[in-house]
């Protein structure tokens, strides 16, 4: 017999307008279990005004090993990276 | 001690609060899960910051100098005026909820009565309290369905807490003396009233978890005129130990 429950990822949006952000993972049994459990977990202090519970294994994740090829080849190409151009003072959280 | 009708009366509501708390808090880092554990730790703090509010309300209107923790830890038994089901013991899982439960569907009719009390401070800890306890009453309704519809171990654990703990829950309705100067005044809630409801929502709940009613006639009351089980005194040694050993100690 499987002994746990199945493991959760929890999204949660903090406020209107902004995205869900991965807060963490949890057990549970179902999806409403998982809303709930997450309501307790991490929404208890005003955190958030709506979750998003996902099944980790419904989530694909890279490879470590394959880091190089995925992600390090745009590093040397600075023409790839949107920093020539100035920003003014008053925008903030570019 | 002044208006003492009234004292009574919020004690009548409030020790139940604080004495379900401390069941609840006897679960932390006990729980059968994590995130069960946290959730019923979660409503114990409700619970005590509930208690919270009323004690200050009845320290400020009981004329001495009396504050909330002389009220909270510093009474015999027999003052306090909690409900005998709230200091039942936690046994297993299934007693928690079904004590919860059963708890949880009384304490939200009589909060939402409590809101439209013509005293301010009562209408107004009522209002706050509903949401958290609306909450209360969904996590322990659902998790009545998951035990009583689950496997036949869960089904039977529950259905026996369910069995136990039934004689408890006549007494909620009891109207006491002094309840009853408090509710002719306006201010009070008629519990009597809740009655009819109370059950229909119960069995409601029981039914879609494929639980049994139970149907025992033989109830047992006396905690809401401070004649308590034998449990009682020991929450009372836990709760009071620090105020007891340590007179006036403030953290």
């Amino acid at each position: 017999m499987k002994k746990n429950w199945p493991l959760w990822e929890i999204f949660v949006r903090s406020k209107n307008g902004l995205e869900h952000r991965h807060f963490g993972s949890l057990h549970a049994t179902d999806a409403e279990m998982a809303l709930e459990n997450a309501r307790d977990v991490y929404t208890r202090r005003n955190e958030g005004v709506s979750i998003w519970v996902v099944e980790s294994k419904y989530i694909t994740a890279s490879n470590p090993q394959e880091n190089g090829e995925l992600f390090e080849p745009a590093q040397d190409k600075i023409y790839r990276h949107p920093t020539f151009y100035e920003l003014p003072d008053e925008l903030k959280h570019m | 001690m002044k208006d003492s009708h009234l004292v009574k009366y919020i004690l009548g509501i409030a020790d139940n609060a604080l004495i379900l708390g401390q069941r609840l808090g006897e679960l932390c880092g006990h729980g059968p899960t994590l995130e069960t554990d946290i959730a019923l730790t979660n409503m114990s703090l409700d619970l005590l910051g509930q208690t919270r509010n009323y004690y200050q309300y009845v320290a400020k209107i009981s004329g001495d100098d009396s504050t909330e923790d002389d009220i909270a830890f510093l009474r015999t038994e027999r003052q306090y005026l909690n409900v005998l089901l709230v200091e039942q013991p936690n046994q297993h899982f299934g007693y928690v909820i079904a004590r919860q439960f059963y708890f949880d569907v009384f304490h939200y009719l009589l909060l939402e009565k409590l809101q439209a009390s013509t005293d301010e401070n009562l209408a107004a800890i009522a209002k706050k309290s509903i949401k958290e306890v609306s909450y209360h009453q969904r996590f322990s309704s659902d998790w009545i369905k998951r035990l009583g519809d689950g496997t036949s171990e869960s089904h039977n654990k529950i259905q026996t807490a369910i069995n136990d703990l039934w004689a408890y829950t006549d007494e909620l309705f009891e109207v006491t003396e002094d309840d009853s100067h408090i509710v002719n005044i306006g201010i009070g809630v008629d519990v009597s009233e809740l009655k009819a409801e109370y059950y229909s929502k119960v069995s409601e709940v029981l039914k879609e978890s494929t639980l049994e009613i139970p149907d025992n006639k033989y109830f047992k009351k006396g905690g809401k005129i401070g004649i308590h089980s034998e449990h009682m005194g020991y929450i009372l040694a836990d709760l009071q130990y620090m105020q007891r050993t340590y007179p006036k100690m403030k953290w």
